[in-house]
């Protein structure tokens, strides 16, 4: 089955609910392991900046946005580990998915941004196109 | 996170960095206009500083990939030296704000940036966004209902172009589109060319026409100081937002040296003084920029563009490039502040707005710092300024034991002090100092006249768990074991 496994997370339900799944399918496929990518775009970095003390202390809050997430794998024995790229997250996910070669993509269908989705696109939707590998799309 | 290799800074990205740097150059035109208009002072003056600055951190700056030029915080902190005295001094404060920075950068200002809480930093950008916004508003309201016409298509050019198309920057289709509509229909609007000159010539070395004497000096340091610190905030925190947008490391002291230099040359060549520029150095690391190389074609594109279409930039209608500063100054402004002042400690949100409040008041960024800086330092000693004595429960008459908690300095000696005047001790008292530490004189002073007080009364009185500073303190300063000290008076 799926050995190396790719799941987008942003901290958002629909990203949980993503990962969720993505503890089901790893279960189901011995030796499997599962990267958790983390995007952050631009403006958010900026806002992050101006909002944290340190990058110290900056790191440990994305970390800890980001722990509940990892602990569903952990609390199944599924190794696991979290990787934080910048940029805007369609293009950072696929060229990362398409460079890695994953088995599959697993990727919640609805981020953190509503407004940003109807003007933009979802990010799913230019994932699920252009990612080589077969995308799971969680609704 | 390591600081990358000689090669790497400069040649580790070339076609993006001279793609990005291009279109650096093309946002930054209109923002060295606009922020020169703001200076009160010709736009010549804002595009040299945006060339030179540009050019030199290139290769004197400590971060790699971020973007300097002339820019709104340094500008409106010079507005009334221009007013009140002239441009000549101007370009001698310029100067001195570069020799200022690079004393500051030898004094490694990076770790005292460290002391600066993050409310004041929200605050610093939000009174920027909001002083940039109110420089618009005499160009945008009560003009003439075509300006309003113009100042609207232009935002709906500038926010809604860039979800459909990316490859030019959605201001300078505003500013070719609108300007050609301007120029063939002879509409009659104020222009870039009504308020100064552009003159297609290369910055010149020359030393400002000023005397050289202390009186010189004393008109033109308040101003300097203020822009140094200014221009260090501004760049450090760019810095920083780079670091973390590029995950690479870099030297925030050679940075504030960089600025330095940058400013001086700036000074001699007819420039006004500039910093690092948060919202250009996002349009970089987005558009690909990530080397010097970015920053170096970003100022020498620029030049190049003035030198040719210059007649041109002349034309450019000032509802457009007020609209623009519009969409700059809503991108400067930091949203995320709203959501911090409903969740953050009272004390905090306070620190945040009385900075906003002063900056709108002074029209000085530095001041507003500087108040917010003051403010939270207060608060803080306030916060741990509370001393608490408790009394363990031996149920003996004649001994107990209190435990004192917290820092004891001048701020928090009061708390002590009461406590041991208004309750009644027992014969034998141990006052156990294992949680908490002794600060200053003040501190030690407070102890000695407890101690006395409670001897004078015939109490035997034994201090314990005093950690090793406090206990060094104690010994250096206090007088209570010297056989037949007094109380003092009071």
């Amino acid at each position: 089955m799926y050995k190396r496994i790719l799941v987008a997370v942003d901290g958002s339900v629909h990203s949980k609910r993503a990962a969720s799944h993505a503890v089901f399918l790893a279960s189901a496929s011995p030796g499997a392991h599962v990267t958790l990518l983390y995007v952050l775009d631009y403006d958010k970095t900026r806002t992050d900046v101006i909002h944290s003390l340190s990058s110290e202390e900056l790191h440990i809050d994305r970390k800890n946005k980001i722990m509940p997430i990892k602990e569903l794998f952990t609390d199944k024995g599924i190794p696991s580990e979290i990787k934080l790229l910048h940029g805007e997250a369609g293009p950072v996910i696929v060229e990362h998915a398409n460079k890695e070669n994953y088995d599959v993509v697993v990727i919640g269908s609805r981020g953190l941004n509503t407004l940003q989705e109807m003007v933009l696109g979802s990010v799913s939707h230019k994932v699920a196109k252009r990612v080589h590998s077969p995308v799971l799309l969680i609704k | 996170m390591n600081i990358q290799s000689f090669k790497q800074q400069w040649f580790g990205n070339i076609r993006g960095d001279i793609l990005a740097g291009t279109v650096v150059a093309l946002a930054l035109i209109p923002e060295a206009i606009a922020f020169s208009i703001i200076a009160g002072v010709d736009p010549m003056v804002g595009l040299y500083a945006s060339f030179t600055i540009a050019v030199i951190i290139a290769f004197a700056g400590g971060r790699p990939g971020m973007i300097s030029a002339a820019t709104g915080a340094m500008a409106l902190a010079m507005v009334l030296l221009v007013k009140e005295h002239g441009i000549q001094y101007l370009f001698a404060a310029t100067i001195l704000t570069g020799v200022l920075q690079i004393i500051w950068g030898y004094l490694k200002v990076a770790k005292i940036m460290r002391f600066i809480p993050r409310a004041v930093m929200m605050g610093f950008v939000n009174a920027l966004a909001i002083l940039i916004f109110m420089a618009q508003v005499e160009f945008i309201f009560g003009v003439s209902t075509l300006t309003y016409v113009f100042v609207g298509v232009t935002l709906l050019i500038v926010y809604i172009l860039p979800r459909f198309f990316k490859a030019i920057p959605a201001p300078l289709i505003a500013i070719v589109v609108l300007s050609a509509i301007v120029i063939t229909m002879d509409l009659d609007l104020q222009n870039v060319g009504n308020l100064g000159t552009i003159t297609q010539s290369l910055p010149a070395f020359f030393i400002p026409d000023v005397p050289l004497n202390f009186e010189t000096l004393q008109i033109i340091f308040p101003t300097a100081l203020a822009l140094s610190i200014i221009g260090l905030l501004e760049s450090l925190l760019t810095a920083s937002i780079v670091d973390d947008m590029t995950d690479t490391g870099s030297d925030k002291n050679r940075e504030a040296r960089g600025q330095g230099i940058a400013n001086i040359i700036t000074g001699f060549f007819g420039g006004m003084a500039g910093c690092a520029m948060i919202g250009q150095s996002g349009i970089n690391v987005k558009s690909g920029g990530r080397g010097r190389l970015s920053a170096l074609t970003a100022g020498v594109v620029l030049i190049i563009l003035i030198l040719v279409f210059a007649p041109l930039v002349m034309q450019i209608p000032m509802p457009v490039l007020a609209a623009i500063m519009v969409m700059v100054s809503i991108g400067t402004f930091d949203w995320g502040s709203f959501k911090y002042l409903v969740k953050a400690p009272r004390t905090d949100a306070i620190v945040l707005l009385v900075t906003v409040v002063t900056v709108v008041w002074t029209h000085d960024l530095s001041k507003g710092v500087f108040a917010g800086v003051l403010l939270s330092a207060i608060f803080f000693t306030a916060k741990i300024s509370k001393v608490k004595v408790q009394k363990k429960g031996l149920t003996s008459d004649v001994e107990n034991i209190y435990e004192v908690q917290g820092q004891l300095f001048f701020a928090s000696v009061e708390d002590f002090t009461t406590y041991f005047e208004l309750n009644e001790m027992p014969n034998h008292v141990t006052i156990d100092f294992t949680n908490a530490h002794v600060w200053d004189d003040s501190a030690v002073g407070a102890i000695d006249r407890v101690m006395l007080k409670l001897q004078e009364k015939g109490r035997h009185v034994t201090l314990t768990g005093l950690n090793e500073p406090s206990k060094k303190l104690l010994d250096k300063l206090a007088i209570h074991q010297e056989a037949g000290a007094k109380s003092p008076l009071h």
